[in-house]
């Protein structure tokens, strides 16, 4: 008891003694994930994160002139450790968090209005987040999961969603929340488009054993293939359908796998399509940025390869929405040094038109992004990207969601989650766009 | 010196048969909760409450009730974290359908479904024992797990396919959600624990668990001298998962917030053993300190490197610190294959002859 006694004592002698920040500077904590399971996908993301912020100060000084202090903290996507690291931010005044997991992201929302963070859960999380009137803390642009259903479907049916009448599409999930959230929205378009749909459920423990489910496919021989795929799982179904001769084209995924899951299946892979909504590779000029100041004088982290992959990609997407969103608040505020409230009001007037991207050197990169009060999501129309066994392809044009399918579902998660959640807050945040 | 009951007299049997003997052992208790209830609340930091007391204090409520099961009963189970899962998910289904009762009344209920569940998985430990019992336990923890995600009845349908936690009053403070403060919920957590702890202590120190030793220690001589082990493993198994029940709904209610089935998966179960293991079977406070050692230790491993002014990556001290938990983990091991309370124990008992040991 008196060894506890002390260690009670160190801890609070190793909490007081956190260090202090300047006061000119801007807290962005970057929640990462490059242990554990799921490290492969998350090593990427990070590096992507953390290049972009870092090639900001290094090129501007920051945003608007205040420098950014980014600090990484380590989650190995488990919800436990993800709280840990919320509360470990916290008292350095965050302008907002980024959880990077979707149980992390569920137990935070409840706390971000009352501690004054916003969360950006970019294109994972809570659907219904997309809603600002119910959820105005909570951000996840540019496109939800229903979304991405919606848009692999049109693409499949070929422009409309009604092409697919008569085919057979399997859909093969992560058997979590995850997966499981776009199967009523599939169930409910079998119906109407009249396609027959298959069911293929992988749970997290066979993610890399997934050879019964794919004897299904063999046996059930579906037109098209859609996946719903995350971490190891991604990598061991592409590897399946190359075993199972599954025509790669015929074999989309939302756009969670990365060059090394393609990759790692060699030839047989070519051919094999996701959906993306940032523009692949890196040949854009703020990626010329962070190769001359991040890169090549050895700040990042990145691995050879790594750089212009689409995790990668996705980090550096990440870390430009939250660039902007700050550069959004400091011109609504008028104020250099942001506060999370602050932020939040830069998402909700967050217009990344085409001259903005050009701007930040992003043209092409990315399309226009537009988020309003009401609608903290924007339901990015996205596209479908090729691999041709060393890169990714952009080969279709862009494909709008079908939003009037996608909104009432939105909805009704929005209203549930709100009755469910007994004393939910009305919005009485302060909306600049009304 | 200090620590010796020299002139100290047991006048009743009462006294004499008493947990702890030696009023400094008295003097100590009441020191540390007098600490626990008074000066921690008082002076903590709310990371210090939120991020460390209040998940040491609900793994060392689970810890005790395992080990009731594994450490008094000889009953090796890799299935807490489903039952875990079944108290969190039972408070959660309770307050949904009666919101009006208070949710501190929930959650010790809950333990009763836990209970109820775990008497069930526990039928086969009448012919069974060993590792063939852990594959029956860890039959549990996958069928509750995949339970908990498949039946949608369990997280009332919610597209998020996770249970969420609203907020909750207690004489008028909130004590559960955003707006419940740290403190407030670490008094409450805090509360449950010592009450439930002193329970234990009491049950293993009675007839029921001298009973329990018994069977653990040899079953057949149990059964020879009158114990029928049927009811007395039930037993077991039906107070081990109360106490791990409630954990499990104080974990998602009072410190979570929030709960995917993934975290009753079968990680925490074997986190739990090890504190066990760690902390030493059969034994109360054993549970305490091995959750220190497996939750408190890595943190403060966490803090150790910027606080002497090095910069190091988030993932390389994670890394680390895994390293360092698992070599510590060893090193306590080899020095006292019986845990911390047995060095603990042999602490006290070399610091009672001190300075004259012979």
């Amino acid at each position: 008891m008196k060894a506890l006694k002390w260690a009670l004592a160190a801890a609070t002698a190793l909490v007081c003694v956190a260090p202090a920040l300047a006061e000119d500077s801007i807290y962005v904590p970057l929640f990462t994930y490059r242990t554990g399971p799921f490290g492969g996908s998350g090593t990427p993301i990070a590096d992507g994160m953390h290049d972009y912020l870092n090639m900001l100060n290094e090129r501007d000084g920051g945003i608007g002139g205040v420098k950014l202090v980014v600090d990484e903290c380590e989650t190995g996507y488990d919800t436990k450790k993800g709280l840990e690291c919320y509360d470990s931010v916290k008292p350095k005044n965050p302008v907002l968090v980024n959880p990077w997991s979707t149980g992390i992201t569920l137990a935070l929302i409840p706390k971000a209005s009352v501690d004054k963070i916003p969360i950006l859960s970019m294109a994972y999380g809570l659907s219904a987040a997309a809603r600002g009137d119910v959820f105005p803390w909570i951000f996840n642009p540019p496109v939800t999961y229903w979304d991405g259903a919606s848009e692999i479907l049109t693409y499949l049916g070929g422009g409309s969603i009604d092409g697919l009448k008569g085919k057979k599409v399997g859909y093969l999930y992560f058997d979590a929340a995850f997966g499981r959230e776009a199967l009523p929205f599939f169930q409910a378009e079998a119906k109407t488009a009249g396609f027959d749909l298959k069911l293929y459920p992988v749970a997290p423990a066979d993610m890399q054993n997934q050879s019964a489910k794919w004897l299904d496919v063999r046996r059930d021989r579906p037109d098209f293939l859609v996946m719903y795929g995350w971490g190891a799982m991604n990598a061991a179904a592409i590897k399946e359908a190359v075993k199972a001769n599954f025509p790669m084209d015929k074999f989309v995924s939302v756009w969670w796998p990365g060059d090394a899951d393609a990759s790692a299946s060699g030839e047989g892979a070519k051919g094999f399509k996701e959906l993306n909504w940032h523009g692949p590779g890196a040949d854009y000029p703020a990626f010329a940025d962070i190769k001359k100041l991040v890169i090549d004088p050895g700040k990042s982290q990145a691995q050879a390869g790594e750089f212009g992959s689409t995790l990668y990609d996705h980090g550096v997407y990440n870390s430009m929405l939250i660039a902007e969103a700050i550069a959004q608040a400091q011109k609504t505020t008028a104020k250099k040094v942001v506060t999370g409230e602050d932020v939040r009001r830069g998402f909700e007037n967050l217009n990344l038109d085409p001259a903005r991207l050009k701007a930040i050197g992003l043209e092409g990169f990315a399309s226009p992004l537009k988020l309003t009060c009401a609608d903290h999501n924007s339901h990015s129309a996205t596209f479908v990207q090729e691999w041709d066994g060393a890169h990714w392809k952009k080969i279709s044009a862009a494909i709008p969601s079908a939003l009037d399918k996608v909104q009432p579902l939105i909805d009704a998660a929005a209203k549930s989650y709100a009755e469910k959640n007994a004393g939910w807050p009305t919005r009485s945040e302060l909306c600049d766009n009304k | 010196m200090f620590y010796r009951e020299a002139g100290q007299f047991k006048t009743t049997y009462a006294a004499d048969m008493a947990v702890f003997p030696i009023r400094q052992d008295r003097i100590g208790l009441a020191l540390i909760l007098a600490v626990a209830f008074l000066v921690i609340p008082a002076f903590g930091g709310a990371f210090f409450i939120e991020t460390m007391m209040i998940p040491f204090l609900v793994l060392s409520l689970a810890a005790i009730g395992l080990n009731l099961l594994t450490g008094y009963t000889g009953l090796l189970s890799l299935g807490s974290a489903g039952f875990m899962g079944v108290g969190a998910y039972a408070c959660y289904k309770l307050d949904t359908y009666f919101p009006q009762v208070n949710i501190l009344v929930w959650i010790v209920v809950s333990g009763l479904f836990s209970s109820a569940v775990g008497v069930l998985f526990g039928l086969p430990s009448l012919r069974i024992k060993g590792f063939y019992l852990v594959v029956a336990t860890l039959a549990a923890q996958f069928f509750l797990e995949w339970a908990f995600a498949r039946v949608p009845w369990l997280y009332n349908d919610n597209a998020s396919g996770a249970i969420e936690v609203g907020t909750h009053t207690l004489f008028g403070v909130p004590v559960t959600g955003p707006n419940a403060l740290p403190s407030t919920r670490y008094l409450v957590v805090l509360s449950l624990v010592t009450m439930l702890a002193w329970i234990a202590s009491n049950i293993t120190h009675g007839r029921i668990g001298r009973m329990w030793m018994a069977v653990r220690d040899m079953d057949i001589a149990a059964e020879l001298i009158g114990i029928r082990l049927l009811p007395a493993k039930l037993l077991a198994f039906a107070v081990s998962s109360f106490y791990i029940g409630v954990a499990g709904a104080l974990m998602v209610f009072l410190w979570f917030g929030s709960a995917e089935p993934e975290a009753f998966d079968i990680n925490l179960s074997f986190q739990l053993l090890f504190i066990i293991i760690i902390g030493g079977l059969g034994s109360i406070v054993g549970a305490f300190f091995g959750a220190a050692v497996l939750h408190l230790l890595p943190i403060m491993l966490r803090a150790a490197p910027p606080l002497i002014g090095l910069r190091v990556q988030a993932a390389t001290v994670e890394q680390l610190t895994d390293m360092l938990t698992g070599v510590l983990i060893l090193a306590v091991l080899i020095v006292e294959p019986h845990g911390l309370a047995a060095l603990w124990k042999t602490a006290k008992q070399k610091l009672r002859v001190w300075p004259f040991p012979y």
